[in-house]
């Protein structure tokens, strides 16, 4: 068994809501593990139900061995940080991290030595005696996971953290959140919307839409082989580039025709014959003067290490990447070309991918 | 424009602070300058030669008869200022920690029929509390509540207890879920999180809760006068117990003692003034 065990975790509201629905998930102690999906799609639900700040309507929640699906959140051994921080404002930094420490018996001096240390560690020493509400988005950040690690739990558990840093301040905090995870080995589960940040640190991600989890692997599995539309159209920025397609059978493959273009793509695997959903990511999608799809730029996205250029073409909208020096102008006639290897099919009524 | 608002502010200062100044200056005279035909409002050092000049001999004997038991009233003013803080402390207390308590209920759980139950409480407030003053006079009687420091406090806090409510309400409100949680995944208490991180968030709320708990069981007297006629009189029924006897009104031991009656209303209120403002629009401001 796993070291914490999702099984079949279900969350109905009162209204007759489905949150979260039939959600399976294991993680092995010090993995890494990113829900990712849009606002309300279950993943918070799905966090503080681990948290046992929501009870479950159905289905098991085990961590390290012990069930505590009904435990209360108290008895689970778990530290979190919430999206807003939520430090205690009338107690000062080191209060704060030493918070969780004081209801578990441990003396003043052990808890203020342990919030020193952590604090040293995580380079707050010079804010311990300020009040949480003076400090920037980031100390606040710092501060949050060192309370959330000050009792060693079993599993730390992350609601969108980085959500109210700006930008720049994210990237550092991303890779400091990584590092203190990787150097304490805890078994973490960290929500987002943010597909970016997802990458960056996941182990594994789990894409949720709906209350149920659409795919769950590692992020180069959940970037090219992407289980549905959706995760097709969530994960990668921009998306998939998706366009309605017809196949027929070949020799040893599939021909595809997108609506609209005629053009012919070959596929090596067969697949039967009839309408499908077309996907390629934009580092297959080439300008190439000898493409047979032509299309017309409307953008040209400059993105400093590479741009990506947004073509309209019968078929519909593609977008290719390109390298950096390689500018076009909007409204340019361009030619594309598409990598057989990086064709993605799906069933339009499912959404499933097919090949 | 500026003039004018001056101007306007001042008049207002002037009208509002009258009665006080006067009963301030009331408080300084002999009984037979405050009731003195001629207007005095000067005080002076030394009694004026003829009884139309506006001076009158300032004295502190009035504060110094506080203490005095007048004709008209079984004890002397000090004790019935015991009595009122006596009452008027206990019934906040009780009102702002039993409100506190039910509106960290409404704020925080799912209670069946939330918002009915909210408005019954405050619809006991639509009732002017004197229109229930006969029931309640023949409960008391009943229950020998008549004329004692607990019915009083009992009384009080039930009226102040909607009141408290919902102020507490609105000022939980605006505490962040979070805080609690967080307390919850540290690993204490429900109980725990509530002492240890809600109420001290929640303490300006409960201050102000409490300035206006004190302030309506301070002033109240149409219960006072007619539940505590005997035993327990609080000061403002005790004032006014003091009519109609043979010696007259002593004027200004009532002014000396009125004086003393409102200022700790008076510092309570100034020093929570702007939180004050945000307690009356029952939390609907949010930061």
């Amino acid at each position: 068994m796993s070291f914490l065990e999702l099984e079949q975790l279900e969350k109905t509201w009162p209204d007759g809501t489905r949150a979260v629905r039939a959600v399976d998930l294991s993680l092995e102690r010090g993995e890494f593990v990113v829900l990712l999906g849009p606002s309300g799609c279950g993943k918070t639900t799905t966090l503080r139900m681990i948290a046992g700040l929501e009870q479950p309507t159905a289905g098991r929640i085990v961590l390290d061995g012990r069930e505590v699906t009904h435990l209360p959140a108290s008895e689970r051994d778990i530290g979190m940080v919430f999206q807003f921080y939520a430090l205690y404002p009338h107690l000062s930094v080191a209060e704060n991290i030493a918070f969780p420490l004081e209801c578990t018996g441990v003396a003043k001096s052990e808890r203020l030595a342990v919030a020193r240390r952590l604090a040293e560690q995580l380079e707050l020493t010079h804010l311990l005696d300020r009040r949480p509400r003076g400090l920037s988005g980031g100390d606040q950040q710092r501060v949050a996971l060192a309370r959330a690690m000050a009792r060693k739990p079993a599993a730390w558990l992350m609601d969108e953290p980085l959500g109210t840093l700006d930008a720049s301040r994210r990237a550092d905090m991303c890779e400091f959140i990584r590092a203190q995870q990787l150097e304490h080995s805890v078994a973490t589960v960290y929500v987002t919307h943010d597909q970016e940040e997802a990458m960056r640190l996941a182990d594994r991600v789990v894409v949720m839409s709906a209350g149920a989890v659409l795919q769950v692997g590692p992020p180069h599995e959940v970037y090219d082989e992407p289980a549905d539309l959706f995760v097709a159209r969530f994960v990668g920025s921009p998306g998939m580039n998706l366009l309605d397609a017809e196949t027929s059978s070949a020799d040893g493959g599939a021909v595809l025709r997108p609506r609209g273009c005629e053009v012919q793509l070959a596929l090596t695997q067969s697949i039967g014959a009839g309408a499908v959903i077309l996907g390629a990511r934009p580092e297959y999608v080439r300008l190439d003067p000898r493409g047979d799809l032509r299309g017309r730029v409307v953008l040209d996205a400059f993105m400093g290490s590479h741009r990506y250029v947004h073509v309209d073409a019968p078929c519909g909208r593609l977008v290719a990447l390109q390298p950096a020096h390689a500018s076009v102008a909007n409204g340019d006639e361009v030619r594309l070309s598409i990598d057989p290897k990086g064709l993605r099919i799906f069933d339009p009524q499912s959404g499933r991918r097919l090949a | 424009m500026r003039v004018l608002r001056y101007l306007v502010v001042v008049l207002y200062f002037l009208v509002a602070t009258a009665p006080l100044v006067w009963m301030g200056l009331s408080s300084l005279k002999h009984r037979d300058d405050s009731i003195r035909p001629h207007a005095n409002f000067l005080p002076a050092l030394s009694a004026p030669a003829t009884p139309t000049d506006p001076r009158f001999e300032a004295t502190l004997a009035a504060y110094r008869q506080l203490g005095e038991v007048h004709a008209g009233a079984q004890q002397s003013f000090w004790s019935h200022l015991g009595n009122s803080v006596l009452i008027g402390v206990l019934s906040t207390l009780a009102s702002v920690a039993l409100g506190t308590c039910c509106a960290y209920g409404f704020s925080r759980f799912r209670v069946p029929g939330a918002k009915d139950w909210l408005f019954f409480i405050l619809s006991t407030r639509f009732l002017p509390p004197l229109a229930v003053v006969v029931p309640v006079l023949i409960m008391y009687r009943t229950l020998d509540l008549q004329g004692t420091h607990a019915g009083l406090i009992v009384l009080y806090t039930v009226f102040n207890l909607s009141l408290a409510v919902w102020l507490m309400k609105g000022f939980l409100d605006d505490i962040p879920r979070a805080f609690e949680e967080a307390a919850l995944v540290d690993g204490y208490s429900r109980a725990q999180a509530f002492v240890r991180v809600v109420l001290p968030e929640a303490r300006t709320g409960m201050a102000v809760t409490a300035v206006f708990c004190l302030i309506s069981a301070w002033n109240e007297y149409g219960f006072a006068m007619t539940l505590n006629s005997s035993g327990a009189i609080t000061v403002p029924a005790y004032f006014a117990g003091l009519q109609g006897n043979i010696e007259g009104m002593p004027w200004p031991q009532i002014a000396a003692g009125a004086l003393l009656f409102v200022a700790p209303i008076v510092v309570f209120t100034v020093l929570v003034r702007k939180n004050l403002l945000r307690g009356m629009t029952f939390g609907t401001i949010k930061q």
